[in-house]
């Protein structure tokens, strides 16, 4: 086990080490430091020496890789590359373009992004599983068949009509909410539920239909029959034994995520104004910062292996059939 | 091949080229192939050409027509064929001449329009001051206007070309209801006459008179559900002819802000959404393909490689990938003006490099799917028997691993195509998505979000692009299903 | 326990009567009545077997008994038990009656158990719902079933999860969790059909014993004629969704009165049967067998007259059995033939003695072994001992048996001959080429004399490949012929050869039978011209009449062809018949091996012997069964010394430290055991 995480947690050097490489040649070589700066000093009229003010302020004047002017180390340290790239390993994210502390703005900026995801999260991992289970145990009956047939109309709609649709009628029409903005500790809630319910509704379509599939598959195995075979009541059936293996694929799979609920969401904290990390990432794309990109980009590649490992130790505690070596 | 395969096959590769000679001759246009044209077309040639093969593969055959015997399967197939239609002659891209210089020099307009354009040319150039409601005849807002009498009185002016025809304002219900029902009558016409053609063609194959053909379809008593495509049919062609008949002399679905044609942005999206939901298909299928069953059958240090791979660009949350290319792509662009002609084909590229991107990103889950499934396939004992035979192992990827795993790749084509329609949708919003200038579902939906708060409200231009996103994904999801239904052996019971 | 055992003896009332059960799928716009029409008595304390083929309706009857059918089936008839109509019960009696005083056991223990509950957790549930025993007493209770069932520490197993446990000990598990509600049947569904001989023989005589003590009756459905002769008191066989005959288990030995079931005996491979051709019955199964008018076997019998054709027969009472025949009916027995004479065992035509003066493949010190990579840097931790020193040699035209239970490494050895997986030490010379250091283009080639034929005729071929290319695939890869044209006349020729019509190359695999697809697969590897076929147990998956049909078409072949076999099986009636020597696996080593009928006849090695005891026969007569206990050890850590010795029941203390070496018995007969040794 120990083993295991040692081997995962090096394992994820490499990934981030080709994430970053990604993200540099995307930044730095795609375009170069000049092109940027021209960029964001407007296309006309942009004299040579405020492009290299422009490069000197955030540390872009440095050769990209290679420093063939430095001494010793700092002919590999003292480049764009590991200034720019290398340090985000050590969760320096440094400053955005527009000089703010990315750091800082990443660790205020995460509570209203877990205020939404956690809620939208769990209930909404609920809400599916029930309505799964409802249509599984009623299966081949109009409710199944409906339930269905709701779940693939609900997957069609676009999450922006979910958006607009709820801001419209409880918002506007009905007055029941803000329509959008942010308030400090437990005043927020008037603020979160509406963005919260959208999001629970709008992931029913796929959720439960996904989960319905799975339980489907586990009532057609062999131990099911046996379990119909003892007399136990079909209640019994699907929740003692389906239920707890259906789980499996479905609590595993949610594990994935939960690290990225960090990130927030980028269009619902956009619409809503909620100041999270979904739409300071927005914010920094509409404002073509790319240091805040590139940091969120680091930040989300070393979420997900988190998440991959969560996944891996979530099999070992709710499948006795794996263990890690 | 059969002989008449061949012809089909012929015809449909000579279509384009056909229709750009005819244009050049009947128009004087000089024909324009986009980037994104030239692939679709190279789809439709793919497809064309795997429906060919499909149809003397019984296998195939077989799993096909169970995809066409779901009802719902068959309605979806119409309405996607009614879209992409729409999506293919709106990539039939031409500059029309303007003037002609000193020596016969043509001159063509810098602006490339295509057979769609030329189509709908009233509601492209009726273009109107500002809002209006749908089907209205006069402006939304008030303006003053200046009466003959020299008075300034405040009112909602009549609109340029909405209603324009109708001399007495009180007409105007009347009118529309009379283009709507003559139009929807039309449309059933056409629809009878379907039904007609239909019934001759059953009639002809199965040896069975007209009219017992024609019942048989009508009780759902042919093998295929063909009442089932009737009817999805006959409500798009009543719609269809209704819609037609309004559009000349209103604006159906309202104008926006500067006074375009809601209805024409929402026709025009149709192929934008196609492209990004077949070309990014395209674009990551052969590397998810390749890869996936390489790294499945060889393993090894060949495995590795391809998981690191796709481990690492997976890692990469999808939106900031597609963001940071887009956004790369956007200052390279702006670096590069010389390299584009026009600007559509400017919003053309950008709208082929989106395709890429969002292959890129999204070929890691079909590659990891490939994998596992190869994995299992090599230890099969027809595997092993090829392997006994001496076949190489070339070979037996490209007979044995490949065909067996090309039922996930369609599931998965086709499931991916209504994520990606509404994730363009999304992008677009987040400002990396296709090309402002580009008439998208996510751009009209984008600049309308911005009215939301006037009173009353604009709704037109949300209604029209979700409910033209929605039938598509929904028609999307629907043949998925039944594809899915169809192919995968696990879904085969549920 | 002793009312029951009491009630046994009153056979006046039936614990179980079906009458008319009928159960009906949906099917293509109509119905398909997979039972049609079955009748069946259970005494109380009475063991029934209900035997057939595959599709046969056997199961269907079980299941349809419990009323465990998926949704969208039709049952008819009436099915007492005690005189109260199961079928007529509401959903919730009926779920008191199932585990309670009906319980079932499966054919596939491996997915029978819920993989995430604990056994004592699965057992407990019916001791909950059954007899309202909770906490301490229920765990006392179930660790008494464990114990009783013969689970080795019942204290540690009872939290196991399923998956620690090893197939028989699965199924003692079912039959625990069967046992637990006291129920006064049990119907075992094929309870042996996935497990080895020796285990399948522990788990029988479990269930015999149970069977014994509690007085319960048993419903067992098989397809193995062997076991049927071992355990029943009553039989009833079914052919096509009906019972053709019922006897008492003597009668049915003796008498075999129906000519499907007279066929089925005779198509059994028995060592007595050497030399000849097995009877078969030809054809298969017709699909729609309820919209027949008449027999439903007549177009596949050997007697059948018009009249069979035109009128269904009933079941008549034959002297003490029950046959649907028209042949046994005195008023038609007059137009059929005079039933032949009872598969009386012809003379066994003896095997050509003569050896080949060289060998065609010879096998010496093969070794395979998979590594077992754990830890940081995937260091090899340990080996996966599949195949630990093998030596073996085959001449041409003749057979070679390879016999072992699951696991042993018989798989392995075939694959590692063929360098389909390389060996990891030994050497295999074929026809004077060391196979093993051939890499690349010149095995590639060298491969067309060898070929394979597998167990599973449905992962054999490419469900997206045509008959034709299937076969012609070898031609292709060993570019065997010019132009379309001569390949389809090639694999034409290829499929006569192996019984098929020509016409078929153009459909695809999934539109034949298991046997038909045997054939396809025969005709694939005979398409290189090969000297030598691994036949990797290519009829274990088959019934026994189709069986009965690859084995002549294999005997055939060879005799034609001058072919070698290295014959991989579990099944010793099949070494008998066929095999002319036999090398017997254990734990990846050979412990015996010699001519097929001396060591069939007269095993040494103690596996062998128990292997060989085992077997279920048809022949009636006590026979003293070797039982093994336990399980084949993991090959990650064979015992040291002999690796049977834990098992062995003669085991001494030098067994445990060194492995026996090989004692020579005379006639190309050697054994790996101590006993023999000095």
């Amino acid at each position: 086990m120990f083993a295991y995480l040692v081997r995962r947690v090096l394992y994820a050097f490499p990934i981030l080490l080709g994430v970053n490489l990604i993200t540099f040649t995307l930044f730095f070589v795609v375009n170069t430091p000049d092109d940027m700066a021209r960029m964001h000093l407007g296309m006309k009229h942009v004299t040579p020496e405020a492009v290299a003010q422009w490069k000197a302020e955030r540390g872009y004047d440095k050769p990209l890789l290679f420093n063939a002017e430095a001494e010793g180390l700092a002919k590999f340290s003292d480049t764009i590359f590991y200034q720019n790239s290398l340090r985000l390993f050590l969760f320096d994210f440094g400053r955005s373009d527009a000089g703010r502390d990315i750091g800082y703005d990443i660790s205020q900026r995460m509570w209203p992004s877990l205020a939404i995801a956690i809620p939208v999260f769990l209930v909404g991992l609920l809400t599916n599983i029930t309505f799964a289970l409802a249509m599984a145990f009623f299966r081949a009956s109009a409710l199944d068949l409906w339930g269905v047939v709701l779940c693939v109309v609900l997957m069609s709609i676009s999450p922006l009509f979910y958006i607009i649709a709820g801001q419209y009628v409880a918002g506007k029409l009905l007055h029941l909410v803000p329509i959008s903005g942010y308030d400090t500790g437990v005043a927020a809630w008037k603020f979160l539920i509406l963005p919260v319910i959208i999001g629970i509704i709008s992931g029913i379509g796929s959720g439960a239909r996904w989960y319905r599939t799975l339980f489907l598959e586990e009532m057609g195995k062999d131990y099911v029959r046996t379990a119909r075979a003892k007399g136990l009541p079909e209640t019994v059936v699907m929740f003692r034994h389906v239920l707890q293996n259906a789980l499996i694929p479905i609590l595993t799979g949610a594990v994935v995520v939960i690290p990225l609920l960090f990130m927030g969401s980028l269009i619902m904290e956009s619409f809503f104004g909620i100041p999270g990390l979904g739409s300071y990432t927005i914010d920094a794309i509409n404002a073509q910062d790319f240091a805040i990109v590139r940091a969120m980009v680091f930040l989300g590649s070393v979420l997900y292996i988190v998440g991959l490992v969560l996944t891996d130790l979530s099999y070992t505690l709710v499948d006795p059939r794996v263990r890690l070596e | 091949m059969d002989r008449v395969d061949f012809v089909t096959l012929a015809l449909l590769l000579g279509l384009p080229p056909t229709l750009f000679a005819l244009l050049a001759v009947g128009l004087d246009a000089k024909p324009v192939i986009l980037w994104t044209d030239a692939l679709l077309y190279l789809l439709v040639a793919a497809v064309t050409g795997f429906v060919l093969y499909a149809r003397r593969r019984q296998d195939l055959r077989d799993t096909w027509r169970a995809v066409l015997r779901r009802p719902l399967g068959m309605a979806a197939l119409v309405v996607l064929s009614a879209y992409g239609a729409l999506g293919l002659v709106d990539s039939v891209h031409f500059r029309l001449p303007v003037s002609q210089g000193e020596g016969g020099e043509v001159h063509y307009a810098g602006e490339s329009l295509s057979l769609f354009d030329l189509m709908a040319t009233p509601l492209r150039e009726g273009v109107e001051k500002t809002y209006s409601a749908p089907l209205a005849i006069t402006a939304f807002v008030k303006e003053t206007v200046e009466r003959a009498d020299g008075t300034r009185v405040r009112e909602y002016p009549r609109l340029r070309y909405g209603g324009a025809h109708l001399d007495d304002p009180s007409r105007h219900r009347a009118d529309v209801a009379a283009r709507a029902l003559w139009g929807a009558a039309q449309g059933a016409l056409v629809a009878v006459a379907a039904f007609l053609l239909l019934a001759f063609l059953l009639a002809r194959r199965h040896g069975w008179s007209w009219a017992e053909a024609a019942g048989r379809v009508l009780r759902g008593e042919t093998t295929l559900p063909w009442w089932s495509a009737l009817a999805t049919l006959t409500v798009l062609l009543v719609l269809a002819g209704a819609v037609v008949q309004l559009a000349g002399g209103y604006h159906v679905f309202g104008t926006d802000k500067v006074g375009n044609d809601v209805l024409y942005q929402a026709l025009k999206s149709v192929r934008t959404g196609l492209i990004i939901g077949t070309l990014t298909t395209l674009v990551m299928l052969p590397f998810a393909l390749v890869l996936g069953v390489m790294a499945g059958y060889f393993r090894g240090w060949v495995d590795d490689v391809i998981q690191y791979l796709y481990t690492t660009l997976s890692s990469i949350p999808g939106v900031l990938l597609i963001a940071a290319a887009v956004l790369m792509l956007q200052v390279y662009m702006a670096n590069h003006p010389e390299l584009f002609e026009t600007e559509a084909e400017r919003a053309d590229l950008r709208l082929f490099f989106l395709c890429v991107i969002l292959g890129i990103t999204s070929w890691t889950g079909l590659c990891r799917m490939l994998r596992g499934e190869t994995l299992k396939l090599r230890e099969m004992d027809y595997v092993t028997a090829a392997r006994a035979l001496g076949r190489r192992p070339g070979a037996i990827l490209a007979r044995h691993l490949t065909p067996n795993v090309l039922h996930i790749v369609l599931i998965s084509v086709v499931l991916d195509f209504s994520g990606l329609v509404l994730a363009e949708a999304v992008l677009s919003y987040v400002g990396v998505g296709v090309d402002p200038s580009m008439h998208s579902w996510g751009n009209m939906i984008n600049s309308a979000r911005l009215e939301m708060a006037r009173e009353p409200m604009v709704w037109w231009s949300l209604a029209a692009a979700f409910s033209f996103m929605f039938v598509l994904v929904l028609a999307a999801n629907l043949f998925a299903d039944a594809v899915r239904d169809a192919f995968d052996p696990r879904h085969a019971r549920n | 326990m002793s009312a029951a055992i009491e009630s046994a003896t009153d056979s006046e009332s039936p614990l179980l009567t079906v009458r008319g059960l009928t159960t009906a799928f949906p099917a293509g716009g109509g119905e398909l009545r997979v039972v049609d029409g079955v009748d069946l008595e259970l005494r109380r304390g009475e063991t029934f077997a209900l035997v057939g083929e595959s599709g046969c309706g056997k199961s269907m009857t079980a299941f349809s008994i419990l009323r465990l059918l998926p949704a969208g089936a039709r049952l008819d008839g009436e099915v007492r038990l005690d005189g109260a109509d199961l079928l007529a019960l509401p959903e919730a009696a009926m779920r008191r009656v199932r585990g309670r005083r009906i319980a079932m056991i499966f054919q596939e223990p491996m997915t029978s158990l819920n993989p995430v509950l604990t056994v004592g957790r699965q057992i407990q549930e019916v001791l909950e719902r059954h007899l309202g025993l909770r906490g301490r007493v229920a765990r006392e209770r179930i660790l008494e079933l464990l114990a009783e069932v013969g689970i080795p520490d019942p204290g540690k197993r009872i939290d196991e999860y399923p998956h620690q446990l090893s197939g028989g000990m699965k199924q003692r598990v079912m039959i625990a969790m069967a046992l637990a509600g006291e129920p006064e049947l049990l119907i075992a569904d094929e309870p042996t059909t996935a497990l080895d001989v020796t285990i399948q023989a522990q788990v029988l005589r479990l269930l015999q014993r149970l069977q014994r003590e509690r007085g319960m009756a048993l419903l067992l459905i098989t397809h193995d004629l062997g076991v049927v002769a071992q355990m029943a008191d009553r039989v009833a066989v079914m052919y096509a969704g009906q019972v053709v005959e019922e006897a008492r288990r003597e009668d049915f030995l003796r008498h075999r009165r129906h000519p499907y079931t007279r066929r089925l005996f005779q198509a059994l491979p028995e060592a007595r049967r050497r030399g000849q051709p097995l009877a078969t019955i030809p054809g298969s199964v017709p699909s729609r067998f309820d919209r027949i008018p008449g027999c439903r076997f007549a177009e596949r019998c050997d007697i059948a007259q018009p009249l069979c054709r035109e009128r269904a027969p009933e079941l008549l009472p034959v002297a003490g059995q029950r046959v649907r025949c028209f042949a046994v009916d005195p008023r038609f027995a007059a137009r059929f033939p005079s039933p032949p004479a009872l598969d009386v065992a012809t003379e066994a035509v003896p095997g050509s003695r003569q050896q080949a003066a060289t060998p065609l493949l010879e096998v010496s010190g093969l070794k395979v072994h998979f590594p077992i990579r754990r830890g940081l840097l995937k260091r090899e931790v340990g080996r996966v001992y599949a195949v630990d020193g093998v030596d073996m040699a085959i001449a041409a035209g003749r057979t070679l048996a390879l016999v072992g239970e699951s696991g042993c490494g018989k798989t392995t050895v075939g694959k590692a001959i063929l360098q389909l997986i390389r060996p990891t030490a030994g050497s295999v010379r074929f026809d004077d080429t060391e196979l093993t250091t051939l890499k690349g283009e010149a095995l590639r080639r060298r491969r067309r004399e060898l070929q394979l034929v597998f167990q599973d005729p449905f992962s054999s071929m490419n469900p997206r490949m045509r008959v034709e290319e299937i076969v012609a695939e070898g031609l292709i890869a060993q570019k065997m012929v010019r132009d379309r044209r001569e390949r389809r006349e090639r694999v034409a020729e290829l499929l006569r050869q192996v019984g098929l019509r020509p016409e078929v190359m153009d459909r695809y695999p999934h539109e034949f039978s298991g046997g038909q697809r045997q054939r396809i697969c025969i005709a694939r590897a005979l398409a290189v011209s090969p000297r030598l076929i691994v036949c990797d147990e290519p009829t274990s998956a088959l019934d026994v009449s189709v069986q009965a049909q690859i084995l002549n078409l294999l005997a055939e072949l060879q005799r034609e062809m001058g072919l070698a076999y290295l014959f991989i099986t579990h099944n010793l009636s099949v070494v008998g018949y066929l095999a002319h020597e036999v090398a017997v696996m254990y734990l990846g080593r050979v412990v015996e091996q010699g001519p097929a009928e001396a060591v069939l006849a007269d095993p040494r090695h103690p596996y062998t012997q128990a292997l060989v005891s085992a077997v279920p026969r048809v022949e009636e007569g006590g026979r003293e069964v070797i039982r093994l206990e336990g399980d084949p050890p993991s090959p990650i850590a064979p015992p040291p010394g002999c690796h049977f010795a834990p098992r062995c029941p003669w085991a001494e203390a030098r067994c445990q430290e060194a492995y026996p070496p090989v004692t020579a018995l005379g006639e190309g007969r050697w054994v790996r055991c101590f006993l023999y040794g000095d």
